[in-house]
């Protein structure tokens, strides 16, 4: 490891600790990254950290700080919420205050429920108060846009969805945000699949979920500041965010374009079809 | 059915088929001559346009192997071709087009009796199967690619378990290390299992028949829930004392090949025992293929702007994490390049499950359509890197006299045309 650029003074002595949930069933989009970008972020500002990963021959820790739950293929999910389900150390940790991050069908294992591979409904951890259901509409696949709520002081989060449920906020939860492009959450008005507007993610006091998948912090790192800054409780040291920064305009540009890919040239055209 | 024995002399095709690969030579022609391209995939379109059953016509009273995999199925298909070419005629797909198309462009121009060794996309590989009728079909591995379309692999495995069970091919040889393909395999009545080595697992994918948790060991891999394990292999790579191909009763025969690194031995060891099969002699074939040097533009060498580059293809996580081991040793820098286009599949999210940690200790410059993506994923790996917007520039970045080139299949193609050589 390099030595940690130290950019600001952080008052408490003990590692904290970040617990990459069950990477072997939910790690199917590479969401290990969202893992590497909070322990770095924290590393940079001179924080001690400990990563753990948790997989089926190591307990879930009660003690760790931040908990992590990635997307995962439908036969998989079903096992992991099962064993979180039966285990109850991530429930503990959050009467304790812990953060959890849950992306795609790991937020989806955080709402009460969720449709397996056959469409039958699974109890989910209930840390979320939503419910995902499958409906008659095609997967979202595709680059996701939204326009955060403002209560998390946040710009625009920009990722990639790919999921086939679609999730019902709860009265006691809070949306992430506002849906820009893409469908997140996908439930409009009286439950309309097609109307909007959609909202994304799901916040219940420290425990947030999302449809931007697989490495979500790598485009978005202040939405990796807003759970780092639950995690330490006390004001984050800026960082030089100036790589993600183009990437964000990059990806800002090419989604509100529809620039799912380059032009491609008539010869192109012709010999790929 | 049963795989149909190669006839003596081979049966005249009916009239329609013989249309269907006039038109088909003539529109690839009119395609190459306009420098379109090599014109196969078009060509074969016509042609299977005019005879939808020209893909069977073709094969038969042919031998046929079929390759298919996530990786390395053009590298393969080309190992086998060379091993089985030391004793026989062979026609294969060799331009790479691996779909019928490209299948029925490559056995038109063919010697109507010539063994077949056709590589096959993983998707159109039942299809193909029904088709062809093979005497062998090869099985070397699968792992996610192309995350926002083949969004489960695992149904990939499920329908060439399917298909085995429906079409059973004379021969499978599977890959004893891949828990996807050998679960698929168990389903065919004749199976020569291949130990490989390690394989790739960190797609989360669970057991194949149970769901259930996999647990890799030094020796192998079990499921923690139920019975499915790796079979015990009838021949193996041996990497301990120089590498050979060994096994239960077979001769043990040296490789020593030009391709570089150990998924390309991986690769002949599963050529070896697919040409085994066909009944090759080992150490014949084995001589056959260590002579061959780059495939379809892999490992080719060019030169750029004063410096030598080598390129090098890897389309997914299994295969960056085989590309990256073949890299020349640090401070030697490196280009990366990525694209994100519907043949990449659109999202690139899998760049973080890629070690580029691996990467520190050397400059890496980041080139390609997703660049961006890419040098944020290396800045969090604590790699030395810059952004480039073109292959120059980026040799330019690298100043270095020997460079090596890795990219994605876009890229890579893009950086194949660059450099001079399209075949």
């Amino acid at each position: 490891m390099p030595e940690p650029r130290r950019v600001g003074g952080p008052t408490r002595d003990s590692a904290v600790v970040i617990a990459l949930l069950y990477p072997d069933l939910l790690g199917t989009y590479g969401d290990g990254g969202n893992a590497t970008i909070l322990a770095k972020r924290l590393e940079w500002r001179g924080y001690p950290v400990e990563l753990l990963t948790v997989d089926g021959s190591t307990g879930v820790p009660e003690t760790a700080d931040l908990y992590l739950l990635g997307g995962g293929e439908d036969a998989p999910q079903v096992q992991a919420a099962r064993e979180l389900g039966t285990d109850g150390a991530v429930h503990r940790a959050v009467e304790r205050g812990a953060v959890v991050f849950g992306v795609c069908a790991g937020m989806q294992i955080l709402g009460h429920s969720f449709p397996d591979a056959t469409g039958t409904s699974r109890p989910g951890l209930g840390l979320l108060d939503c419910d995902t259901i499958k409906v008659d509409a095609p997967r979202a696949v595709g680059e996701l846009l939204v326009e955060p709520d403002p209560a998390w002081d946040l710009p625009t989060l920009t990722g990639f969805e790919n999921h086939g449920g679609r999730t019902r906020v709860g009265a006691s939860a809070r949306a992430l945000g506002r849906v820009e492009i893409g469908v997140g959450n996908g439930l409009g008005p009286g439950g309309s699949v097609t109307e909007g507007p959609f909202t994304e993610g799901i916040v219940n006091g420290r425990v947030l979920g999302t449809y931007l998948h697989g490495p979500a912090l790598a485009r978005n790192p202040a939405l990796a500041d807003l759970l780092l800054g639950w995690v330490v409780d006390e004001p984050l040291a800026p960082l030089d965010d100036h790589e993600a920064e183009a990437l964000r305009q990059v990806r800002l540009r090419a989604a509100r374009e529809r620039e799912l890919q380059p032009r491609r040239s008539w010869r192109d055209r012709i010999r790929r079809g | 059915m049963s795989p149909r024995p190669p006839a003596s002399a081979p049966p005249r095709l009916p009239w329609r088929s013989r249309l269907a690969v006039g038109l088909g030579r003539s529109v690839a022609e009119a395609s190459r001559l306009t420098h379109l391209g090599s014109g196969s995939v078009i060509g074969g379109r016509v042609s299977l346009a005019v005879d939808r059953h020209l893909l069977g016509e073709l094969t038969t009273g042919r031998t046929v192997a079929l390759v298919s995999a996530t990786n390395g199925k053009t590298t393969t298909t080309r190992l086998l071709t060379a091993a089985l070419g030391a004793d026989r005629p062979v026609v294969s797909n060799s331009l790479g087009a691996n779909m019928p198309p490209g299948h029925v462009a490559a056995l038109g121009r063919s010697r109507p009796g010539a063994t077949a060794v056709l590589e096959v996309d993983e998707r159109w590989l039942p299809r193909v199967m029904a088709d062809t009728h093979p005497a062998v079909v090869l099985l070397l591995n699968l792992s996610r690619d192309q995350l926002d379309r083949s969004h489960e692999v695992r149904k990939v495995a499920e329908r060439w378990r399917h298909a085995l069970e429906a079409t059973p091919p004379g021969c499978v040889v599977a890959n004893a290390d891949d828990p996807l393909v050998t679960w698929a395999a168990l389903a065919a009545p004749t199976v020569r299992w291949v130990g490989t080595g390690a394989a790739w697992h960190a797609d989360a994918t669970g057991c194949p028949a149970c769901s259930g948790r996999l647990v890799f060991t030094d020796h192998g891999w079990h499921c923690h829930d139920c019975d499915l394990a790796r079979p015990e292999p009838d021949r193996s790579l041996d990497d301990d004392d120089g590498p050979t191909f060994a096994g239960r009763g077979g001769p043990v025969v040296v490789l020593d090949l030009a391709l570089p690194g150990r998924v390309n031995r991986m690769n002949a060891v599963m050529a070896l025992a697919a040409a085994e099969v066909l009944g090759a002699d080992p150490a014949r074939a084995a001589a056959a293929l260590a002579q061959v040097t780059d495939v379809a533009g892999r490992y080719q060498v060019a030169e750029v702007a004063g410096s030598e580059i080598r390129l090098l293809l890897a389309k997914n996580p299994a295969g960056w994490h085989e590309a990256l081991s073949m890299l020349a040793p640090a401070p030697q820098p490196v280009i990366v390049g990525i694209n994100a286009r519907i043949a990449d599949g659109h999202d690139p999210s899998w760049l973080w499950d890629v070690p580029f940690e691996a990467l520190q200790g050397r400059r890496v410059v980041a080139a390609g359509e997703r660049r961006h993506d890419l040098a944020v994923r290396l800045l969090y790996a604590d790699v030395d890197h810059v952004v480039a917007d073109s292959l120059v520039e980026a040799v330019r970045a690298a100043a270095s006299p020997r460079i090596d080139v890795a990219a994605n299949y876009t890229a890579f193609q893009d950086y194949r045309r660059e450099v001079g050589d399209d075949a």
